[in-house]
């Protein structure tokens, strides 16, 4: 049975990819990903925001300190040098590398086009075999027009794209007018493959302190078929590669997404659940599922339900939510 | 080739300290803490000594400990040394002596500073090593930047030879704290100085049980005498063997020292003897005299100890014949100071023993000058060779302040300046101690001093005020070394800058402006407005010297630039580009590389910002056209109000001027007593933003006041028929229960005391309904506000205080009714420590008397020239004093014997009058319970009708008990300080009063840190905290003091954090002053030595309580009498995880990016123990209550 996929030029023994998470950041457990079946393996994000707190706490502690007082310029004792989260990242990705056969994908995640895309560089020399951007943006002007917000991801690809050869994916959520459009206007700006979906965390109101806050929910299987529905269409219409992300809980979740037209495949809130054995059951569960089938290889059954090769496309259009209302009771 | 390197005299001398030792003790003191700071940096950065090994270094409790320490080392055989100044010195004197008399090899390093007497000075002088004369420590003096690393290494050398200790010292400040351009003497000169034979001999007579023998031995009247003078050959040769070593070290690095150094004309007449760094004035002066055939010279003093006269006699010209010794330092009651009486001595003994050098015994004279850093300038120079010219030259003289009570000073010409001056470039800035000038500054001598054939020195003085301190930095540029220890002068900058506006109103700055100079502002004002803006005297200034005048808005080029509020490399760029000194193109090359070696990579943003803000700089830049006349109206605003009392408009008005200089000996008090409130005075007006009270919103709930680090917000209840001649913007609402009598409760700002911290706007849980983000407190820009407030509050001001008799004490909003008798202190935005304090005046304040520890409490607190401790309407109000740093238990248990003793002598004269006072007044007083405010103000009563009754006799017994019936009132000692003294320096103290059972609190202002001296370690400091001498982490936890003085049993002792859970601070307080016998308060209080923004100052107490890390509880020892277990648990297990607070604090979170891994491992260290530690004391608390009663003790008994 052949599983293998190409994913972003790389050739993968199977469509399996843990994507970002804090699985990435102990060399153990990224081994037993691995050893369990992994085909690659997708670092937790290094996170703008994150930069930019560090380099205002760097920035407080060197020039900050000082209030003129003649007894004291300074309160904490200053180092010729700090281990920045760049260069921790920087030395995570090398041990991964060390440790790991698998390929590697660096993940970037911020919404300005600052001077934090220029870490891309480092990263590839880190050895990254590629680089997912992952761009969360939440558009809270009501000013802000359709066009300009993607235009704020296409900027930040092309910077990226700018500073390194490695293929790129871009990592996004489903909210655009025309998702396709925007995808073609990325693969225009140098993506080499699109991840989609960014989940939506959505904040939540405190009813004691009424204050905002933040809520994480991981995923649940449902949310996947928002990705193997737009990966079937986009399927056939783009040269990106394609990865679907979200609600990737058990192999049936993986042989729709592959017969809608994925590349890959990321697992994270499953694997965060249930530990990277899961990898293990998921490929032997595909495998026998294709035996059954009898399909030879991941590449032979890759797109074959997607919008542009399945009985029936129009599912994928209107028909679908005409179908959904008809058959709701009442 | 040896490399010029830029640097200051701490680091000259800690450099030859670091690699000649092996074992180096340290305590944090001014101005010698930067010593220690380095050694230990460099020994957590692995760096080695010269023999291949890294020093270790290590803090100790004290300055006492850190002498037994290298007492210890020395006596095992390692190369040791210490660092120190003043009080310091003065703890180390009986291991002095010791290790003297021991013949132990070592250098001490001094930056030499005053000592505390009718105050405390930080400053330099040498009052403290003049103390240490007769230890038979050998002392050798440094004069300039340069010589504190040469002579360190001749000193050094010198003691592996013969065996005795030096004490090399130099300036505090003057030398320690100026920056100038230095040869670095290189390892193999060092080497070549190091004799190794010497050091094996050093180690072969360490104790070891390998080779035993005994020292520190008792001697009696047989032998002791004899044995003081087996040392004396040693002395005797040590002035050669010093000498030698100066020539050793001219061989290797070419620069020539001697014992005693003359320069001047070869046939002076007069000549001024002195050490220290006037010599480098004095050496300027005489220059410039000789250039103008004047027979004048100075012997500059180096080896001070052993005197050698011989040596002397020797470099004084057969010439002379008047000479002035001049101390920094003064003996009062002596026939003159130490210096004088030796060269006077040391020329009378060589005369009378047939000396023939000079055909007449030459007149000496004494005097004074520069104690606590005051300037010693050419003119002083001068002034003092011009005495010397009298026919009858004064002795004993001062020279540098104006003494109108025993006319002790010369007169100086305050405009003399010397040659040295020619071809100098100098150049001043105001700036605001946060703003980054000084640094700017540092970095660009570092920029102008790199440049071959180019010397470069920096000078900076500082505020004592933590929030708003204003620094003045003196440069000077020149192509030959620079030697003037003084200040740039009245007309003699080429360039002055001024980085604040506000500092117009307030600094005469253009005094220093040359003629033709130039002027930088940085100013929101357009190039059309800004003339206006200036204070007249400022315009004419710039008109008559012919000035340039520049401007930018260096706020609004950071920002733009995405800097915030950082404007140094802004500042520092205008100053390269308009002052000359550099071509700006390669001035400007060299400030970005600067950047890029201060931030690298380590935040290329950074890096990216501060570029884009010196790129943008130029064009922001614009020069003014300097109208032909004055326009202004405005003036620099007086110091203080003209209702300001007698005292404060004569002495505090000119300090707060910055006159101080000026003012003459009479008006200043003999003893170091001065009047409190008078911070109330100095409207400083530093805050940007100030809060707005929305009384629609507000619930009274008392917080805000309650959190106030500055006192600037307060609270009053007032009936509605006092709002009478209220200014239309007062604001007030009715007072919720008050209806019936009408009453009117109201929230006002200080809006020129008012720092703009946030700490109200934080705290204020008024939250408008329809608009979550609204509460009634909110900052807004203090300019349009700040005439209305200034009104507002003044009205306020007028309100009568609440009557402390209708207070309900327990609650939280009646309780910050009472009027705050600590006010406008001088501490930083958002300090941690003062809300405490104002509490305890709040609640005791008219009847407390204070010992307050040496640390920031005591800056704040009494720095002059003001103080915030303030009185009542009735003239009542804390009392404080401030002995030392390690004395200060003992200092406040003193308060209380005598208090106790005044009243016992009361109760004694009371029973003796009895019949004429009557004898149920009599008992009534003697008999007053007092456990509440209305039984105190009974009893206060009941003492002012006795004493009306007393006035009216006539009797000796009347006149004794008048003296002392006051103190029949209760009195209330609080014993004040930080963590180093209550943990570290003073616990020693501590615990012993604590064991006294005598009624006294103890307040302990934990902060974690030496919070006053930069943040070095203390043994409060947590386990994974980066601290000054802890620079890798600090491995062990935090000494647990309640649980130590729980263990008394008789203790009351609290654990508090305002910002946690204010109410029970509140009623921690109250039980604390309420237990006759001895309390503890132990008060978390968040400081920037934490690495946190300080409008966080709340969130942090709450994540430290809510992490388990900073406990509530409280420990009463009356409760066992009650039935109830003493110990209470005020806070909830555990709710967040450690690393949830750790990680908010860069004290814990740079520990991850230096030492990840020690980061982890503290971590998780902490987490178990915070954990545990709450277990621990719930289980205490659970213990059967006759169990915990069994083990309490009631208080000790007085004595």
């Amino acid at each position: 049975m052949d599983l293998s996929t190409e994913y972003l030029g790389l050739k993968l023994n199977n469509p399996l990819v843990p994507s970002a998470s804090p699985l990435g950041r102990n060399l153990d457990t990224a081994k037993q990903l691995e050893d369990n079946g992994a085909s690659a393996l997708v670092m937790y994000s290094l996170f703008e925001e994150e930069i930019r707190l560090e380099e205002q706490e760097l920035e407080r502690l060197m020039s900050g300190q000082s209030l003129g007082i003649g007894e004291a310029d300074s309160y904490l004792p200053v180092q010729d040098s700090y281990l920045s989260i760049i260069d921790l990242y920087l030395e995570q990705l090398a041990a991964l590398k060390n440790t790991l056969d698998i390929p590697v994908i660096a993940s970037l995640n911020g919404v300005s086009n600052g001077g934090w895309v220029e870490y891309a560089g480092d990263i590839e020399s880190a050895g990254a075999n590629a680089l997912e951007l992952n761009i969360y943006y939440v558009p809270v002007d009501i000013n802000e027009s359709g066009e300009a917000v993607e235009s704020r991801y296409v900027n930040i690809l092309k910077s990226v794209r700018e500073q390194v050869k490695i293929p790129i994916t871009c990592k996004i959520n489903s909210q655009f007018s025309s998702l396709g459009h925007f995808i073609k206007r990325l693969e225009d700006a140098g993506a080499n493959g699109v991840s989609i979906f960014n989940r939506f965390y959505q904040p939540s109101i405190n009813i004691e302190s009424l204050e905002v806050q933040p809520t994480l929910h991981l995923s649940k299987p449902e949310e996947m078929l928002l990705r193997m529905h737009w990966i079937a269409i986009l399927r056939g219409n783009t040269g990106l590669s394609l990865a679907a992300t979200g609600g990737v809980h058990d192999a049936t979740a993986v042989i729709k997404l592959l017969l809608a037209g994925a590349d890959i495949t990321h697992m994270c809130s499953a694997l965060l659940m249930q530990g990277p054995k899961l990898i293990k059951t998921v490929l032997e569960d595909v495998a026998s599922w294709m035996e059954e089938n009898e399909y030879d290889s991941v590449s032979q059954l890759k797109g074959s339900v997607s919008r542009g090769t399945a009985m029936n496309p129009e599912a994928y259009g209107r028909l679908n939510y005409l179908e959904v209302m008809r058959s709701m009771p009442g | 080739m040896p490399a010029m390197v830029t640097m200051d005299g701490n680091e000259a001398a800690a450099r030859i300290a670091y690699k000649t030792n092996e074992v180096i003790a340290i305590y944090p003191i001014t101005p010698a803490s930067p010593m220690g700071e380095l050694s230990e940096s460099w020994s957590t950065q692995a760096q080695p000594n010269l023999w291949g090994t890294v020093p270790e270094v290590i803090e100790l409790q004290s300055e006492a400990g850190a002498a037994g320490t290298i007492h210890g080392a020395l006596q095992s055989g390692a190369l040791s040394t210490t660092f120190t100044a003043s009080q310091g010195l003065l703890l180390m004197i009986p291991n002095m002596y010791k290790i003297a008399g021991e013949l132990s090899p070592m250098v001490l390093h001094v930056a030499a500073r005053s000592l505390a007497t009718q105050g405390l000075s930080i400053f330099g002088d040498h009052s403290d090593v003049m103390s240490v004369r007769g230890t038979g420590f050998a002392m050798l003096a440094s004069n300039s930047v340069q010589e504190a690393m040469d002579l360190a290494l001749i000193a050094q050398s010198a003691t592996l030879a013969s065996r005795i200790p030096f004490l090399h010292f130099f300036d505090g400040f003057r030398t320690s704290h100026e920056l100038n351009k230095v040869e670095v003497l290189e390892d193999s000169v060092i080497r070549s100085m190091i004799d190794d034979e010497l050091v094996i001999a050093h180690r072969n007579r360490a104790l070891t049980p390998d080779k035993p023998v005994i020292r520190g031995t008792s001697q009696n009247p047989d032998v002791y005498f004899q044995g003081r003078e087996t040392v004396n050959p040693l002395y005797t040769d040590l002035p050669q063997l010093v000498e030698d070593k100066m020539n050793e070290l001219a061989q290797l690095c070419g620069r020539q020292y001697h014992l005693f150094d003359y320069a001047g004309s070869a046939q002076a007449t007069r000549i001024i003897i002195l050490m220290g760094s006037g010599a480098e004035t004095v050496s300027e002066t005489v220059d410039h005299l000789v250039a103008r055939n004047e027979e004048v010279g100075v012997v500059l003093v180096r080896l001070y100890r052993p005197f050698s006269v011989e040596h002397l006699i020797q470099t004084l010209p057969e010439t002379v014949s008047r000479i002035a010794v001049l101390d920094r330092s003064k003996e009062p009651g002596a026939g003159g100071e130490p210096l004088y009486k030796d060269v006077l001595a040391g020329i009378a003994e060589y005369i009378s023993a047939g000396g023939k050098r000079f055909s007449t015994m030459p007149r000496v004279v004494g005097g004074r000058y520069g104690l606590g850093s005051k300037e010693f300038t050419p003119g002083m120079v001068r002034a003092v060779f011009d005495n010397l010219a009298q026919g009858e030259p004064r002795n004993h003289f001062t020279i540098g302040i104006h003494d109108d009570l025993s006319h002790t000073s010369l007169e100086w010409d305050s405009s003399a300046q010397n040659d040295a001056m020619q071809g100098a470039k100098q150049y001043v800035f105001y700036g605001l101690g946060s703003d980054g000038t000084v640094s700017a500054n540092k970095n660009t001598l570092k920029i102008l001093g790199e440049r071959d054939g180019q010397y470069a020195q920096g000078y900076f003085v500082y505020d004592s005020k933590k929030a708003g301190a204003v620094t003045v930095s003196h440069l000077r540029v020149n192509t030959r070394p620079i030697q003037s220890t003084y200040l740039v002068a009245d007309n003699e900058a080429q360039f002055v800058g001024c980085h604040q506006t506000v500092f117009i109103e307030r600094y005469p700055m253009l005094d220093k402006a040359a003629s033709g100079a130039v002027f930088l502002l940085n100013t929101a004002s357009s190039t059309e407005d800004v003339w206006h803006t200036l204070p007249r005297s400022m315009q004419q200034q710039l008109i008559d010297k012919g000035m340039r005048f520049f401007v930018i808005d260096a706020y609004d080029v950071a920002s733009q630039s995405g800097m915030g509020k950082r404007i140094n490399t802004i500042m520092q760029t205008c100053f390269f580009a308009i002052s000359g000194v550099l071509p700006p193109e390669i001035a400007i090359a060299q400030i970005k590389q600067e950047v890029e070696k201060a931030y690298g990579r380590k935040g290329r943003k950074l890096v990216q910002m501060n570029f884009k803000a010196i790129d943008t700089t130029i064009a922001n830049l614009y020069e003014v056209s300097i109208p032909n006349v004055v326009s202004s109206e405005s003036e620099i605003r007086p110091a203080v109000p003209s209702m300001a009392p007698e005292f404060v408009q004569l002495v505090t008005a000119e300090m707060i001027a910055e006159r101080g200089d000026k003012l003459p000996v009479s008006l200043l008090p003999n003893d170091g007593t001065y009047p409190t409130g008078t911070a109330a005075w100095e409207k400083r007006g530093i805050a940007s933003e100030i809060p707005v009270w929305d009384a629609e919103l507000c619930i009274a709930c008392g917080k805000c006041p309650f959190v106030c680090p500055h006192t600037a917000i307060r609270s009053k209840v007032f009936p509605a028929d006092l709002l009478v001649n209220a200014p239309a913007t007062f604001k007030h609402m009715p007072l919720k229960g008050g209806e019936a009598e009408n009453l009117r409760i109201s929230y006002q700002v200080a809006p020129e005391d008012c720092t703009g911290c946030n700490l109200c706007v934080d705290v204020c849980p008024a939250r408008d309904k329809s608009d979550a983000s609204r509460f009634a407190l909110e900052l807004r820009p203090l300019e349009p506000l700040r005439e209305q407030e200034a009104e507002n509050w003044d009205f306020f001001l007028q309100l009568p205080e609440s009557n402390r008799l209708d207070i309900r004490w327990s609650r939280m909003p009646e309780a910050m009714l009472a009027q705050p008798l600590f006010e406008f202190s001088s501490a930083c935005l958002g300090c941690g420590e003062t809300p405490y304090i104002r509490l305890a005046t709040q609640l005791f304040g008219d009847r407390m008397v204070i010992a307050n520890a040496t640390g920031c409490s005591s800056i704040y607190g009494g720095n002059l020239p003001t103080t915030p401790y303030s009185k009542n309407t009735d003239g009542r109000g804390p009392a404080w004093s401030n002995s030392l740093f390690e004395d200060n238990a003992e200092f406040g248990l003193g308060f209380r014997m005598a208090y106790d003793q005044h009243a016992e002598y009361a109760n004694v004269l009371l029973a003796s009058m009895s019949s004429v006072l009557g004898e149920g007044a009599v008992s009534a007083i003697i008999d007053a319970k007092q456990t509440n405010e209305a039984d105190i103000h009974e009893q206060r009563e009941r003492i002012g009708a006795v004493k009306s009754t007393l006035s009216a006799l006539n009797s000796e017994q009347a006149r004794q008990l008048l003296s002392v019936i006051d103190y029949a009132a209760k009195k209330s000692v609080w014993i004040i300080g930080g963590d180093g003294w209550a943990y570290d320096i003073g616990f020693g103290g501590l615990d012993h009063v604590l064991a006294t059972g005598r009624n006294v609190n103890f307040l302990v202002l934990d902060t974690e840190v030496y919070s006053n001296t930069g943040g070095q370690k203390s043994k409060a400091t947590p386990r994974g905290a980066v601290a000054k001498f802890a620079a890798a982490g600090k491995a062990v936890g935090k000494k647990d003091l309640g649980m130590i003085a729980m263990a008394y049993e008789h203790v009351y002792v609290a654990s508090v954090a305002f910002g946690a859970k204010d109410v029970h601070t509140l009623r921690a307080f109250r039980e604390a002053e309420s237990w006759d016998g001895p309390s503890l308060i132990i008060a978390y209080s968040p400081c920037i030595a934490h690495g946190v923004d300080l409008s966080h100052n709340l969130r942090q107490q709450k994540l430290a309580v809510n992490s388990g890390y900073w406990p509530l509880y409280r420990f009463d020892p009356r409760l066992p009498d009650k039935g109830k277990n003493p110990l209470q648990v005020d806070y909830r297990e555990p709710s967040i995880k450690l690393d949830d607070y750790y990680k908010t604090e860069a004290r814990f979170s740079i520990l991850r990016r230096s030492h990840p891994d020690k980061a982890t491992q503290y971590l998780d260290a902490e987490q178990q123990a915070v954990i545990a530690r709450y277990h621990r004391l719930k289980q205490l608390e659970a213990l059967p209550v006759e169990q915990a009663a069994k083990q309490t003790k009631p208080a000790a008994e007085k004595s």
